[in-house]
């Protein structure tokens, strides 16, 4: 049955419908709403989880390590300031292989202050041995949360993930999403049963020191835990769509690809307004497709090499810029081609920076540019789109 | 023969107090305890992987959120309904007064059920002795070194169980490694309470405060007997006990025996800083009324 | 965990196969005639390492550093540090 809720409401109750243990969670817009919504099931009733009002986002993703190293199903969420405040825990985390699930929000990170969407907290996060998926609307937030419980808990992939979503663009819509069925999640989630706890009866040490003759088969390990995730996340989405019939592709997905010859790469909400302009261009005869990148970290490497070989020119749309260089995903992007046979030329755009809105117009200038690549060459291999002329 | 729950072959300096605190507090929760220790010497000294001397759950994290992932184990564990084991957190000073006191106060503030114990050696040891919150007035420590314009570092040590008790946690007390009955009995009473309960514990470093061999556990009787470390209980924000010091004994007795303090004894300006020390001391006698 | 031997749980008391004993120099020697069985020695010890056998207080050379903490604490002076060769 669909309903019309705010999507902070809906993911809440997605994870409702995954029976955490603990949550411990600290508001900051434009996150607040599903904090609030989470204390709300818990005095209601309606959520029976030990439910935390931490001090800070540190000690948030904090007291999820002891919850989670005591054997607890743990969520938490935050955005942007939080995130960053969370950087080192976010390493401790995956370093101790603890399978905690987060809603990452994603806004700008100050300064200059702005509590609006973009996706540059998330980006900075990339390297921290998190799972990273990013969901393009709603419906796609909900349906990762059981998920993303099931890739990270499995024995072989033990690693934290995080479900990222555009901050007040997602968070703060109204429109109608289909609930999770509680009955299903069940079924399509078995319950967390770690192997080791801390147990008074089984006295283990956790997050021992390590000296150089140790930690590099640690990261190792850590690294093969992700890379096998690959496969895991494509499964969990096949066994997804087969329980609650909604799929989304598994690491990547596609639109209009057929005979695609300029291709757009993103992630994200903005892939709505994206798809609507590709519609558009495609009926006045522009052969532009859009591969929508849904895993982010682990990189899906393979699957956009696949993706990717028959397009003339590749334009990589992204809200994120990394200072001094260029934005995230077109380098890693480039990154995975550079040892391909896949010689086509590549450009990328820093869009939506702080807010700023993007809208049809925007994708329709930013095909007309990738389309001067195609017969001109590249001019300008990345820019930040839209700066005011009298900045430039 | 009762194993001690924290084992031998741990990487403490020779003659580190803080291996006896640690053995001390274990001795008074018993087994069926769960350890959460920052980074610092103890935890670097006793988890060199894959060797650990703790024979109870233990687990670290970071060096500032010990409290926050402690507040996490008993909030999963009161989920699981397992309410019946003792929490500590075990850490330094340098965790427990600066880096880590957002976390502590959270703690505090949430009511966990959890002790914290703070095993204090007065400075950042783990990193060369650095100086913390916790580093009294005057030390000598790598980062208040003294000099021409510097007789070490010029602030008193935090009040951090007066911040402990401002929390309105039901049980605060210091205590010290040289007085065993009485430092087990604080955990003990510390883990009846209902609710958080801050303990600090007198563990002299001998890296760290340059005394004699062997003198360690004199170096935390001393700090005792010259009411530089008293001992007293907080229970519901309310004194309710210091032990008494029998024989008062000059500030100069502990003073003189240690590296860090020795340039008092030299430099300019010494006898007006040994004077002060006095009178904090003198203050605390007063304050805990530790004389008869 | 893994074959290589990395584990995310380390067992417990396990720094017992690390005999700390060979950094020492001085080795506390007892006297047993002198001792009043006051385990104040026992107590004390950083490293756990003496314990009461057939009633007597020994130090496990296993592990004792040597620090000499129990030679100081001794109300009896029933133990000495000698130079170990
Ligand atoms: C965020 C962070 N900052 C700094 C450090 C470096 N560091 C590790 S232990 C330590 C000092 C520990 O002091 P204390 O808590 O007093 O314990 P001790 O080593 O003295 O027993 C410092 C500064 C760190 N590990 N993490
Ligand atoms: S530096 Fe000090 S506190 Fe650290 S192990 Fe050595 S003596 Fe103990
Ligand atoms: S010398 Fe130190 S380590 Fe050795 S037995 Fe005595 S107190 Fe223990
Ligand atoms: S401290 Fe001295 S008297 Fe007491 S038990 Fe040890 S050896 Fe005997
Ligand atoms: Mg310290």
């Amino acid at each position: 049955m669909m309903k019309v809720v705010e999507g902070s409401y809906a993911i809440a109750d997605a994870v409702r419908c995954c029976s955490p243990d603990v949550v411990s969670v600290y508001p900051i817009t434009p996150q607040t709403h599903i904090v609030e919504h989470l204390s709300e099931f818990v005095a209601d009733g309606k959520l029976d989880c030990g439910y935390i009002n931490v001090d800070s986002e540190f000690s948030s993703l904090s007291s999820l390590i002891g919850a989670s190293a005591a054997g607890a199903r743990t969520y938490t969420s935050t955005t942007s300031q939080g995130l960053a405040l969370m950087f080192e825990v976010l390493y401790n985390v995956s370093g101790m292989r603890l399978p905690i699930v987060m809603t990452t929000v994603n806004r700008a990170l100050s300064a200059p202050l702005s509590i609006w969407n973009d996706q540059q907290d998330a980006l900075g996060a990339r390297d921290s041995g998190w799972i990273q998926i990013y969901a393009e609307n709603v419906q796609e937030a909900i349906d990762l949360t059981p998920q993303l419980y099931k890739i990270s808990e499995d024995p072989k992939i033990l690693t934290p993930s995080m479900s990222c979503m555009d901050g007040f663009i997602l968070t703060h819509v109204y429109e109608p999403v289909e609930f999770l069925d509680e009955e299903k999640v069940r079924e399509f989630l078995p319950p967390f049963r770690p192997e080791y706890v801390l147990d008074p009866k089984n006295p283990k040490t956790f997050g021992a020191f390590t000296d150089p003759s140790w930690f590099t088969e640690f990261k190792y390990l850590q690294h093969q835990a992700m890379q096998r995730s690959l496969e895991k996340i494509e499964e969990v989405s096949k066994e997804f769509e087969e329980v609650f019939g909604r799929g989304y592709g598994g690491l990547i997905d596609t639109y209009a690809m057929e005979d695609a010859e300029i291709v757009l790469v993103t992630m994200g909400s903005i892939i709505g307004t994206i798809k609507e302009a590709i519609d558009e261009l495609r009926s006045e005869g522009v052969k532009v497709g859009l591969v929508k990148i849904r895993c982010y970290r682990p990189f899906p490497a393979e699957a956009l090499k696949k993706a990717l070989k028959d397009a003339n020119v590749i334009a990589v749309i992204e809200k994120d810029v990394s200072m001094g260089y260029e934005s995230a995903l077109l380098t890693d992007l480039k990154g995975a081609l550079y040892n391909s046979s896949i010689r086509t030329p590549i450009i990328g755009f820093a869009v939506g920076l702080g807010g700023r809105d993007v809208g049809i117009k925007h994708i329709r200038s930013m095909v007309e540019k990738a389309s001067k690549v195609k017969d001109a060459g590249i001019e300008s291999e990345f820019e930040i789109f839209e700066v005011k002329p009298e900045c430039l | 023969m009762q194993e001690s729950l924290f084992a031998p072959g741990h990487r403490a300096c020779a003659g580190c107090g803080m291996p006896t605190a640690i053995k001390l507090v274990l001795d008074a929760a018993g087994p069926n305890t769960i350890v959460t220790s920052p980074t610092g010497c103890l935890e670097v000294t006793s988890t060199p992987f894959p060797e650990s001397s703790w024979r109870v759950p233990w687990i670290h994290s970071l060096f500032e959120n010990a409290a926050a992932v402690a507040s996490g184990v008993e909030v999963a564990l009161k989920k699981f309904r397992k309410t019946d084991i003792n929490l500590l957190v075990i850490g330094g000073d340098g965790s427990t007064f600066d880096i880590g006191i957002g976390a502590i106060s959270g703690m505090f503030d949430r009511g966990h059920r959890i002790t914290y114990v703070c095993y204090d050696n007065e400075a950042y040891m783990n990193t060369g002795v650095q100086r913390s919150g916790s580093t009294p007035f005057c030390a000598k420590t790598t980062t208040t070194p003294t000099g021409k314009l510097s007789l070490g570092n010029p602030r008193p040590k935090k009040d951090m169980p007066a911040i402990a008790v401002a929390h309105k946690v039901p049980y605060v007390a210091t205590a010290s490694i040289a007085y065993p009955v009485d430092l087990r009995r604080k955990v003990k009473r510390s883990l009846k309470a209902d609710g958080p309960a801050y303990i600090q514990i007198s563990a002299p470093c001998i890296t760290g405060w340059s005394f004699e061999a062997g003198d360690t556990i004199e170096q935390a009787r001393l700090a005792v007997e010259t009411c530089l470390w008293p001992l007293y209980e907080y229970v519901d924000g309310v004194l309710v006990g210091a032990k008494k010091v029998r024989r008062k004994r000059p500030v100069e007795d502990y003073l003189k025996t240690q590296g860090r303090y020795k340039h008092l004894f030299k430099a300019e300006g010494g006898a007006e800083v040994l004077a002060q020390i006095q009178a904090m001391a003198d203050a605390n006698a007063e304050k805990f009324g530790l004389l008869d | 965990m893994s074959k290589c031997g990395v584990r995310m749980v380390v067992e417990p008391g396990s720094t017992e196969i690390t005999k700390t004993g060979a950094w020492r120099t001085f080795v506390p020697v007892f006297d047993h005639d002198k001792c009043i069985k006051c385990s104040l020695c026992e107590i004390y010890c950083p490293e756990s390492c003496i314990h009461q056998i057939e009633g007597n207080f020994v130090p496990d050379l296993d592990y004792c550093k040597g620090c000499s903490v129990c030679a100081h604490e001794c109300p009896r002076e029933a133990i000495t540090m000698v130079l170990e060769e």
